[in-house]
């Protein structure tokens, strides 16, 4: 079995986690910015397998079901996030959502 | 039965602490029941503490309840100690203040916060208590101190008005002058003798160097000025009387302006030894009783009238303890509080039957809408006159004249000044009464209650009375209020008296008579009315010692107050505060509310952390 060098796993899972970055920076309806954390934390996945791979221990797996669980766990109270937010201000535009100005 | 000693401060203090703490929750009528019994109670065992003293004297009883505080040899206790100087004290306290209190559920029925005001009263007559039954000077400090709130409180018991909060700020911070010369006197005592206990300062007095027993009766003096309002701190006493009239009775006439007569009765013993503040004592009883009895005679307003015969009254009791007579002084201060007590609660009625008029030439005519109060005030009035051979006062006052000139330390002029004094004292009574109840009538709607008739008629009977205990040596020298105090407090070493005696008495009847008389001419004849200019309105406002001291303290602290607003210190703190608003203008300024700049903020925070990770 043709095994895939583990810098090739680490460069996908660096150029997910930046593709995450730039949309959640770049974005402002909110729910892309979900969309985009959602990728960040895959890219996170990503790197524990690939790490996973190269030393032959199962944990990187396991840190992925965790990984799994949560990502499900944040986007449900992340929508809920959203459908408060877009019932008070009648738009999903994240910059809207100011009242905590200093 | 000494024994119950303990009890006199407790009820009024645990009165106190039921009203303050539980009180809100029970009706008016258990509130007002409290207050009234608490005192009452109090007066019940001072009462039985002197049977059980008239059964078997025990010369002095020490009550010790637990070690207050313990430093070094400084080791004050809360230890009561009664002796007949405390008992005759005790007495009237407990029982002139159950008669105010009885009063006072009379006169405050109405008040809204009537439970605010017994517990004030309360704690009053319990702080009154412990000052007067202190075995050393920490425990009547606390006492004396006490006091000071008290009174403070109760004056500006109506503080919805400024200027009643004024005069309680007036009067808390004049007495304080007083109280810090009285606890520095307290530290050079304790410094010069190493105890703190009366008696045992009393018995080592002798060993004062002539320098620290001038001090320490100096410091001393100027606790019992500021308390007893004597010359220079006696401005507080006049405004002091926008307090409700029963607090006026109980502070200003029976009780706490006396603390300063009790301490120097008490420390006799120390000031013996500084003959210089004994003279200092007595020129200043003698001053201050005659300039307040000139403003008494010049006041419109009923309560002042009362407030500054207080002062001079009270000088009166100081001329005595400056000349050695501590016995007479003391008698005085017994009857002083049976008639002035006696005449604050009628003047409080009459107030109140005009419904709240204190101008006394508005007054007029009353005897015939207020009869049972015309005669209190008459029988008050008589005996603050010391109307010959049948009033209280006249036995006290002729007592403190006849050795304001015969004992070793008494002088002529001193005698002269009392004469005169009395003489003054006597026109402005009975100014008060033909004012007030003689002449026109004016509109007014009678007083019928049990709570005012039973205090006055008590009071009245004590004012006549009271001074067929101390009787001079040409009526038969029944003596046995001197007796009593006399192992306390020793009679003043004095020149013969015989013939010389009966022309001094006599010429005390002429002064009560004669005043009498001008005061029937001047206001029962022709109701003379004092213009609001010249000397008697120079005497009206208290020979302008107000001005003088705004002049002199009050003019210049706010000036030094106003340009040091400006000074190094504040500009440094100022600067501070004003760099610590810039910086946190910067930091509110990132708290903008975008959520990307959070997160973008968050990544720069990341990469920085990670680089100094790789690259360190």
């Amino acid at each position: 079995m043709a095994t895939v060098p583990v810098a090739h796993g680490l460069l996908l899972a660096g150029v997910l986690f930046a593709l995450g970055l730039v949309a959640l920076l770049g974005r402002r309806n909110v729910i892309f910015m979900l969309l985009a954390v959602e990728i960040m934390l895959n890219a996170a996945g990503v790197a524990f397998i690939a790490a996973g791979a190269r030393w032959g221990r199962v944990d990187g797996q396991v840190m992925f079901l965790f990984i799994l669980t949560m990502a499900a766990a944040e986007v449900s109270v992340g929508l809920a996030l959203v459908l408060q937010f877009y019932n008070r201000t009648r738009t999903l535009d994240v910059d809207a959502a100011t009242s905590m100005k200093g | 039965m000494f024994s119950l000693l303990w009890l006199a401060p407790t009820l009024p203090l645990a009165g106190f602490l039921i009203l303050a703490t539980v009180g809100a929750r029970l009706p008016r009528r258990v509130n007002t029941a409290l207050g009234v019994g608490s005192v009452g109670l109090a007066a019940l065992v001072s009462l039985l503490l002197a049977a059980a003293w008239a059964a078997a004297p025990p010369g002095a009883y020490t009550q010790t309840l637990w070690t207050w505080l313990h430093v070094g040899t400084f080791a004050p206790g809360i230890t009561f100690y009664l002796d007949p100087l405390a008992l005759v004290m005790l007495l009237v306290v407990t029982g002139v203040g159950f008669l105010i209190h009885v009063y006072a559920a009379w006169y405050m029925q109405d008040d809204p916060s009537i439970r605010r005001f017994f517990a004030y009263m309360n704690l009053f007559v319990a702080m009154m208590v412990v000052l007067v039954l202190a075995d050393n000077l920490p425990l009547l400090y606390l006492g004396w101190e006490g006091v000071g709130l008290c009174s403070y409180l109760l004056i500006g018991f109506w503080y919805r008005e400024p200027g009643n909060v004024k005069a309680a700020m007036k009067a808390f911070l004049i007495t304080r002058i007083g109280d810090t010369a009285l606890i520095i006197g307290l530290f050079l005592l304790f410094a010069q003798l190493g105890t703190v206990q009366i008696q045992a300062l009393l018995a080592a007095a002798p060993g004062l160097t002539p320098a620290a027993a001038t001090w320490a009766a100096a410091l001393l003096l100027g606790g019992a000025v500021g308390k007893s309002a004597q010359l220079p701190l006696q401005t507080w006493l006049p405004d002091a009387m926008a307090g409700p009239t029963p607090v006026s009775a109980l502070i200003h006439a029976a009780t706490m302006v006396t603390a300063g007569v009790y301490l120097i009765a008490r420390m006799h013993g120390i000031f013996t030894q500084a003959p210089g503040v004994m003279t200092a004592v007595a020129v200043i009883g003698a001053v201050t009783m005659l300039m307040a009895a000139c403003s008494a005679l010049a006041q419109r307003d009923l309560k002042r009238v009362l407030a500054y015969s207080t002062m001079s009254q009270v000088g009166m009791m100081f001329m005595a303890l400056g000349v050695g007579a501590w016995t007479a002084a003391i008698f005085h201060f017994m009857t002083h509080a049976f008639f002035k007590a006696l005449l604050f609660l009628g003047a409080g009625v009459v107030i109140h039957a005009l419904g709240g008029e204190q101008d006394v030439t508005k007054m007029g005519g009353l005897r015939k809408t207020l009869p049972g109060v015309y005669w209190a005030l008459l029988i008050g009035a008589l005996s603050l006159a010391g109307f010959p051979f049948v009033t209280a006062g006249f036995y006290s006052k002729d007592a403190i004249l006849y050795l304001s000139w015969t004992a070793a330390r008494g002088a002529p002029w001193l005698w002269a000044l009392g004469w005169f004094t009395a003489f003054l004292t006597a026109v402005y009574a009975f100014r008060m009464i033909f004012l007030v109840f003689h002449g026109p009538a004016v509109q007014a709607h009678p007083v019928r209650d049990a709570r005012v008739s039973v205090p006055l008629g008590i009071l009245a009977v004590l004012s006549v009375i009271g001074g067929f205990v101390l009787l001079p040596r040409v009526l038969g020298g029944f003596a046995p209020f001197a007796a009593f105090l006399r192992p306390v407090l020793p009679e003043p070493p004095q020149r013969d008296g015989g013939i010389f005696e009966v022309v001094l008495l006599a010429a005390s009847a002429v002064a009560s008579l004669g005043g009498i008389g001008v005061a029937y001419l001047l206001f029962a004849r022709r109701r003379t009315t004092s213009p609001d200019a010249g000397l008697a309105r120079f005497w009206r406002q208290g020979w302008g010692f107000d001005a003088l001291y705004d002049r002199l303290v009050v003019h210049p602290y706010l000036w030094l107050a106003q340009e040091c607003r400006h000074d190094v210190v504040d500009a440094f703190y100022h600067g501070l505060a004003d760099v610590c608003l810039m910086l946190n203008g910067w930091l509110s300024a990132l708290q903008n509310g975008r959520v990307r700049w959070y997160a973008g903020a968050l990544v720069a925070g990341a990469v920085l952390l990670l680089a100094l990770l790789v690259w360190r």
